[in-house]
């Protein structure tokens, strides 16, 4: 698929893989909810479930599920300082280096805990 | 006269929306030659009924913007040198208009979304008032001139996606007016253009692509005013007027 | 397609969840640890009313979120508008809405 030249820039490619992270997540749901109600009416076959989700398959589409939601929260959150603070240029790339430095501190330190 | 350049291989959009296609030209290469050159060329050496639209040649006129190679532009203020991929040139109408014919598209729904935002001055005195000073450096004014050097030739209006996807959508450049009008001291109607700009088409439906500051030719930042509107109308909504 | 209120609806709805969902993959990657089992995510969540609020709150504002963001995409895409646009964004809302409840419940009920 050939990316159109007038889209060839990053705020588009930021808006595309929010909408298909957002519409990935929003189809996801409600098979989340489905799985998790499972609890209350079937619980033996949420153990089921949850005995499949070990399979490294299910593994991957986890990691893939947690890499969607990271994306959409982080442009989102973009998108909201965007349109909410009225900062200058360079008062964003200060920010923007701020929150990358932190996230990627805080990452860190993470996977030394677990 | 080619200055041993290859020549430019230009094809130009011909005839209307649905019924037209590609024309392939030859046209000479020179040196500091714009797009608007090319297309000249074309319609004084090739193809007399070639259509397109120009004016002042210098930038100021907003009428010559058409797409090329996949990207709007405003074809006197661009060489060739600058967007030619190899010897290939390809010129076409505006998206997000109605193509008349060629390179000429019917600006109606553009300025007619300019009405539709309340991009217009709302006079509150008359001649008999004494003129009101308005100080260069206030905050509101500075943010006013950010974004008053528009010269409505819809470069921005095509680069939208939103636009394409939803043709209620007011657009960049008349939201970008209703917001230096908002931010305009002597506008008598600043409630007035935030009512217009909160409907089913207004600013709140703009995603932020960018692509109208990035194209824009005169550097203003559409995306920005944008979101200036989106700020002011979500404080009115709050009971902090602006 | 978006007016003002729906606009301001998926901000806050938005400006919620942020930190709901920080919460909600601490407490995953919490939980997964030693394996993942029904009896022991329930004995932790049954009968908590913080955990009710969490996700009830977490489930509001996902459907609000989803609803509007999907009316969006649909609207730009299939050039669907007016009743049968808002029509079918109420539907999806209410769809999710039900069906987080029901897993809420599910998870939390005493």
């Amino acid at each position: 698929m050939k990316i159109r030249p007038h889209r060839q820039h990053p705020l588009w490619f930021a808006f595309i893989l929010h909408r298909l992270s957002g519409l990935a997540l929003a189809l996801f749901l409600p098979l989340h909810f489905y799985v998790m109600a499972l609890a209350l009416n079937a619980p033996e076959k949420l153990d089921g479930f949850l005995h499949w989700a070990e399979a490294p398959l299910v593994k991957f589409a986890e990691f893939g599920l947690v890499f969607l939601l990271a994306v959409h929260i982080f442009g989102g959150l973009r998108l909201l300082a965007l349109e909410l603070l009225p900062w200058s240029g360079r008062q964003k790339t200060l920010a923007a280096t701020a929150v990358s430095l932190s996230f990627l501190l805080s990452v860190g330190f993470f996977l030394r805990a677990i | 006269m080619s200055d041993g350049l290859r020549d430019l291989e230009v094809t130009v959009w011909r005839g209307r929306e649905a019924a037209g296609s590609y024309q392939r030209f030859s046209v000479p290469r020179q040196e500091s030659q714009t797009v608007l050159d090319v297309i000249a060329w074309i319609q004084q050496n090739a193809d007399p009924t070639l259509s397109y639209r120009y004016a002042c040649r210098v930038g100021m006129c907003g009428s010559c913007a058409m797409t090329v190679n996949g990207k709007p532009r405003w074809t006197c203020r661009t060489h060739v040198s600058k967007v030619v991929k190899g010897d290939r040139l390809e010129v076409g109408p505006l998206r997000n208009l109605p193509v008349i014919k060629d390179l000429a598209v019917d600006m109606d729904p553009f300025f007619d979304k300019w009405v539709a935002a309340e991009g217009v001055f709302h006079p509150e005195k008359s001649r008999h008032d004494p003129i009101e000073p308005v100080r260069p450096t206030s905050e509101q004014r500075v943010v006013a001139d950010r974004g008053i050097e528009c010269i409505n030739c819809a470069v921005c209006y095509a680069s939208c996606d939103t636009v394409s996807g939803n043709p209620d959508y007011l657009g960049p450049a008349a939201l970008n007016r209703a917001w230096t009008l908002y931010n305009d001291q002597r506008d008598g109607d600043r409630r007035g253009i935030l009512d217009a700009v909160s409907g089913s088409g207004g600013c709140h439906n703009c995603h932020s692509q960018g692509s109208c500051t990035l194209y824009c030719p005169n550097e203003l930042d559409p995306l920005g005013s944008i979101a200036g509107l989106k700020r002011a109308t979500v404080r009115r909504a709050f009971g902090m007027e602006g | 397609m978006l007016t003002l209120r729906l606009y301001m609806l998926q901000r806050l709805s938005a400006l919620v969840m942020a930190p709901l969902t920080l919460g909600h993959i601490a407490t995953m990657i919490y939980a997964i640890q030693g394996g993942l089992s029904a009896e022991e995510i329930l004995s932790r969540t049954r009968g908590s009313v913080v955990w009710m609020l969490f996700y009830g709150s977490f489930v509001v504002a996902v459907s609000l979120h989803a609803a509007i963001g999907l009316r969006v995409i649909i609207a730009e895409t299939f050039a669907m508008r007016g009743r049968r646009l808002d029509a079918l964004t109420l539907t999806i809302g209410l769809v999710l809405l039900v069906m987080g409840m029901r897993a809420v419940y599910a998870v939390t009920a005493p």
